[in-house]
């Protein structure tokens, strides 16, 4: 019963496989997710450029229009930029920064969220009520202000040299900060939950620490709902990246991000090379879009009451 | 009841006072005040009358409540870019800002609620379905996306509204309105649009669902079988109980439309405080930003605190619940 | 308690929208002329910063003794005439009933203030009149300039300096200029009171500034222009500029992105004039540090090595920057003044060639065979493409081998950063308002003393370069002046002390409702405008 076969067929015959599989919009998104994700993943190997390798560069091919047009040429597939780089190449290292920064951010609010939760529902008490009366609190302030202002300000407090060395660093934690009260609500009414069960009383009779008790009893139960916030919150914490960089206070230039070359890009829209800020964002449209369609198909499908 | 509202105020309070250490903390040792007075010829004499003038080296809980009593009477120091006061700065950026996010929360409501409640009471008309297709589209639709299409559609394309700025605006008093002329309403269609789509979707799929929980609530099937007409279960029984979670909806909203003014004012060059806020990072531009982050937080904290005794006025059960509730938690 | 809170508001609402239609007021009547360009002016004080745009803004408001005519002639101005009675002294005779805008009568008094004023330490205008010994009232419309030695160009050089009120500035503390680079603050800088066409009404950073029109200008007489009132609006993205422009919210944009001069030419009712600015664009390098403050290359100074100096030059490959990131509006420029200067020479303007390989060897040769890494400090709202320019060179360095980390950033930024020394290789413009190479020469190559060489940022010094830049001052004899100079310009081409890019091409865009002549300094003079 064990082999992959069974176990592959097993999730065939799953409810959630079934829902997935009946519902067309859901595959185009999955198969647009894995796409763009894996393409960013692996765009070392799969850009036909290095586009950042400034030595590389050819100037003289600065604003070449995508291939299928009169004035395009291969091998630059949907053109170039104003430096002559190849856009597709761009992209590829722009959606690697975008989905990087945006992943770890998440993972960052989603460990350090769901962590408190489960400390907080599962030990109650004064630390309960302050913490989530923090979250509360941060959670009526939009997290772009807070990401905002946490970047903003490390750059004014850090020297313009050290602070290009960690932008990304910066930017990580100042979009997870912002996201992190999700994730502690959730995990703390999950815990909240199975504090109260026979299993965890019974655990805590073995004498097990509470500390193995939360860990192997208390938080895999957590990781449902979280995996659905996650995946709306990857969206969201893509778009936050994108806005920040487009604002010119995200990334450092030297690593464009989506968001970045959405910037450069608009100002050549005017003069008729609309795919150097077009392909870019339609990127990120369709990236967000995709994980957003995912992300509502999984809240759904893990929430049958409201089907 | 009482209770609630002072536990309520004494939270608003000490979130005020964290956003202002934060300005303060970044007022005082972010950068130097000094340095940023004086010319780099300035004696060191000159520096250290100044520092006793400013009482910079006083204990630092004496500094801070000096800057809450400024802070209190608006008075933030000079722009280090600007050399103005600050406090005039953001008096003159306010009305661009609030004109813009008003018309863009009117927007949203207007057209998210209604449409709202439509989608959850006709969930399989075609209608619905294309509503939520684009609601869906239009959460994933970076604000500066939607700008910049909108710029290239209708001003490049098309010449028919403004790209930039407020148009005419006509002076009342300290206050100045774009509503009052043909070119400030031209200009502030497309701000206005763009801000308030990503919310639109929002307070749409917010009611939505919401409306959908409550149409399953056992208080609307006893209705329905006590042979209430439809009418009167969704609009009189269902939509009432909808309204709760909509007003923190227009709470939330208005915070939301307030953060992402940063976005559509960059985009728009809108003489607003986002546009003043953003330049202000990106020249380190610190009294502007203390002075911004204290606005901003008082304005959320107001926003709460209106969101929370609204819930008393709209649902008398909460007047005892919350109270309990309240008085466990402080 | 809320209810009857939401009906005040409400009622407080009504009565906003109702109250104001009968109270607004008539809009203006006359011919406003609306414009924007990618930064703001840095102040309005008249003696602070010696930068085009700023100089635009007190171009409209103040007037020196000399004024530039619209093909950039000197002609009259706040000064009837002037000549010199002696080898050292030039005499100028003030224009008569001439009124400030505060109605203060214009004399010789204000005169020998403002000269004054212009020497401050904190001006940015004292290498003009570095020459300038004393300057003298001789009765209240007669003044006299005395210089050390003959300088023949001293009226070219006046042109610069702005007059102001000296009753005004003393009431208003403002008798030395604002030191810019240390932020100062003082009345000046968001208050004028000049002589000039127009008048400032209305100062808000970075969002508008408003000036209309002097109605007792004396120059009303020869310059009938109609605009009664001026608001420029700084506009940082290309785009929006752009923009506003093609919709009809801008008469005029002094910046023309280069990728959308096309599609305004295309626009109907809309015209650009083209001509080539007196300005060049080059870079510059701290050649005299012992070592650079922004390198990896420690203990010792690449720069100062001249065969790394020429290898950059080998490495950039000016042409394409002209094509591609100018879109053709460059002449590429082989020294660092451009034609209309005195002193240009064609066969001087002659780039070293660009050859990759060349670069490289010369680059082994001084010991740097895998290169080396440095930081380029650069503008990004002064100059046609600014950061665009330092993108391409960058790339191309890379390709000899040099890694450059690029800091692109605001002009009000950048500048105060190379005024403090604090760069090591940066991207500089630089226009001649004299007309004269040795303005030039004074202001970038001059060793600083207080009162030359204060844009010299290279920490480079050459006393036999000194000596020859002085004699200019004082050399009658023209051929030997023009030799002077030349020879300057083939010491400072041979020792690479800078890079010449290019130099610049200027579109001015504007309505066709809009008759003003494109002037080659980029210094738009509103009362040569008539609107339709």
């Amino acid at each position: 019963m064990n082999t992959p076969l069974a176990m592959l067929r097993r999730w065939y015959d799953s409810d959630l496989a079934f829902s997935f599989r009946s519902s067309p919009s859901v595959v185009i998104a999955a198969v647009v997710a894995v796409v763009i994700i894996l393409a960013a993943v692996f765009a070392p190997l799969v850009a036909p450029f290095n586009p950042f390798d400034p030595g590389a560069l050819k100037l003289m091919d600065a604003f070449t229009a995508p291939a299928w047009t009169d004035e395009g040429k291969m091998p630059y597939l949907l053109g170039t930029d104003d430096q002559g780089r190849d856009l597709l190449s761009t992209i590829l290292y722009g959606s690697r920064i975008s989905l990087l920064v945006g992943f770890a951010a998440i993972a960052f609010a989603a460990v350090f969220g769901t962590l408190i939760g489960v400390l907080c529902g599962y030990r109650g008490g004064w630390l309960d009520v302050a913490v989530m009366r923090t979250a509360d609190v941060q959670l009526t302030i939009p997290s772009i202000l807070i990401a905002l202002t946490i970047d903003g300000v490390t750059r004014t407090a850090l020297p313009r040299e050290l602070h290009n060395e960690i932008a990304i660093f910066v930017l990580i934690f100042a979009i997870g900060i912002a996201d992190w009260p999700q994730f502690a609500r959730v995990a703390r009414s999950a815990a909240l939950v199975e504090r109260h069960k026979d299993y965890v009383s019974a655990a805590r009779v073995i004498g097990q620490p509470s500390w193995v008790i939360v860990l192997r009893h208390v938080l895999p139960n957590t990781l449902g709902p979280v995996l659905v916030l996650a995946t709306v919150g990857l969206a969201l914490a893509v778009l936050s990246e994108a806005t920040l960089s487009f604002l010119g206070v995200g990334v450092p230039p030297t690593q464009p991000s989506l968001g970045t070359l959405i910037r450069v890009g608009q100002s050549f829209l005017f003069s008729g090379e609309w795919w150097i800020t077009f392909f870019p964002a339609m990127t990120l449209v369709l990236l967000v879009l995709a994980v957003n369609v995912l992300g509502d198909w999984l809240r759904d499908a893990l929430n049958p009451k409201l089907r | 009841m009482l209770g609630y509202i002072v536990g309520r105020l004494a939270q608003a309070l000490a979130v005020m006072l964290a956003v202002a250490l934060v300005a303060f903390l970044l007022f005082n040792y972010v950068g130097d005040p000094i340095n940023n007075m004086v010319g780099q010829e300035a004696t060191t004499t000159d520096r250290q009358e100044l520092r006793d003038q400013l009482g910079l080296d006083d204990p630092a809980p004496v500094q801070f409540a000096r800057f809450l009593g400024n802070a209190v009477q608006g008075n933030f120091g000079l722009s280090y870019r600007m050399k103005r006061p600050v406090a005039a700065l953001i008096q003159e950026r306010l009305p661009a800002t609030l004109e813009l996010v008003f018309l863009s929360a009117l927007a949203s409501l207007v057209i998210g609620l209604p449409l709202g409640v439509y989608t959850a009471l006709r969930r399989d008309s075609w209608f619905s379905r294309v509503v939520l297709t684009t609601s869906l589209v239009g959460v994933s639709l970076p604000t500066f996306v939607i700008g910049i299409g909108l710029i290239y559609l209708l001003s490049v394309q098309f010449d028919l509204l403004p790209s930039f700025g407020r148009g005419q605006v006509v002076s009342l008093g300290w206050w100045t309105t774009g509503f009052l002329t043909k070119s400030g309403w031209a200009a502030i269609i497309m701000p206005a649009i763009t801000l308030s789509l990503y919310q639109l979707t929002l307070v749409l799929r917010l009611v939505r669902t919401e409306m959908m929980e409550v149409l399953r609530t056992d208080y609307i099937k006893f209705a329905r079988a006590r042979g209430l007409s439809n009418r009167v279960v969704h609009f009189r029984h269902a939509l009432k109980n909808t309204m709760m979670p909509v007003v923190t909806i227009v709470g939330l909203q208005i915070g939301g439309l307030i953060a992402f003014s940063i976005v559509t004012e960059t985009v728009f060059q809108w003489p607003g405080m986002g546009l003043l806020f953003i330049q202000a990072v990106g020249f380190a531009d610190i009294p502007v930003m203390a002075a911004y982050l204290v606005l901003v937080g008082a304005m959320f904290v107001v926003l709460n605190l209106m969101v929370d005794l609204a819930y008393f006025v709209i649902d008398p059960r909460l007047r005892v619940d919350r109270a309990k509730a309240a008085g466990k938690a402080t | 308690m809320a209810a009857f809170r939401l009906k005040t508001a409400l009622l407080a609402g009504a009565l906003a929208l109702a109250l104001p239609l009968a109270a607004a007021p008539a809009l203006a009547q006359g011919k406003v002329l609306r414009w924007a360009s990618q930064g703001d002016y840095l102040t309005m004080d008249p003696h602070s910063q010696n930068e085009g745009l700023t100089r635009t803004g007190s171009f409209q408001t103040y007037e020196g003794l000399v004024g530039y005519s619209a093909d950039l002639k000197f002609v009259p101005a706040l000064a009837t005439s002037w000549k010199a009675v002696n080898d050292t002294t030039w005499e100028f005779k003030l224009r008569q009933g001439v009124k400030f805008h505060d109605g203060a009568d214009f004399t010789a008094d204000d005169v020998v203030f403002s000269v004054k004023r212009a020497q401050h330490p904190a001006s940015d205008f004292k290498t003009y009149i570095a020459s300038v010994k004393d300057v003298k009232k001789v009765d209240s419309h007669t003044v006299h300039v005395e210089t050390n030695g003959a300088n023949p160009i001293l009226p070219n050089q006046i042109a610069n300096i702005f007059i102001l009120s000296k009753a005004w500035a003393e009431k208003n503390n403002v008798v030395n200029p604002q030191s810019y680079k240390d932020k100062e603050e003082t009345f000046a800088v968001r208050n004028t009171n000049g002589t000039g066409p127009f008048m400032l009404k209305q100062r808000e950073q970075d969002v508008r500034t408003v000036m209309v029109r002097n109605p007792t200008w004396w120059g009303l007489k020869d310059n009938p222009h109609n605009i009664d009132e001026i608001v420029y609006t700084p506009v940082t993205t290309p785009a929006t500029r752009v923009a506003a422009l093609l919709s009809g919210q801008l008469d005029f944009v002094l910046d023309v992105p280069v990728q959308d001069v096309e599609r305004v030419k295309r626009s109907p009712g809309l015209q650009v004039k083209k001509t080539n600015e007196i300005r060049s664009i080059f870079l510059g390098l701290d050649v005299g540090s012992a070592e650079l403050k922004y390198s990896d290359v420690k203990g010792k100074n690449p720069f100062a090595d001249k065969r790394v100096r020429q290898a950059m030059y080998h490495a950039i490959d000016m042409q394409a920057i002209a094509q591609k990131v100018m879109r053709g509006d460059a002449v590429v420029a082989g020294m660092i003044t451009s034609p209309g200067v005195h002193g240009y020479n064609t066969a001087i303007d002659k780039r070293l060639p660009y050859d990759v390989n060349k670069a490289k060897a010369l680059l082994k040769d001084a010991g740097y065979p895998n290169g080396f890494g440095v930081k380029l400090d650069c503008s990004n709202d002064r100059y046609v493409n600014d950061e665009g320019v330092c993108q391409a060179v960058v790339g191309m360095l890379a390709q000899a081998g040099i890694k450059v980390d690029l800091a692109a950033q605001s002009k009000t930024l950048h500048f105060p950063k190379l005024q403090k020394k604090d760069t090591s290789f940066f991207l500089l413009g630089w226009g001649v308002p004299t007309f004269d190479s040795h303005y030039v020469f004074s202001y970038l190559v001059q060793t600083p003393d207080g009162k030359n060489g204060s844009w010299n940022f290279t920490n480079y010094s050459n006393p036999k370069l000194d000596a020859m830049f002085n004699g200019m001052l004082s050399e009658l004899d023209q051929a030997k002046r023009d030799k002077l100079i030349a020879d300057s310009w083939n010491i400072i081409n041979d020792e690479v002390i800078y890079l010449p890019l290019h130099h610049q091409v200027l579109n001015w865009a504007m309505s066709e409702k809009l008759d003003m002549p494109i002037i080659a300094d980029n210094v738009p003079r509103f009362h040569f405008a008539k609107m339709k």
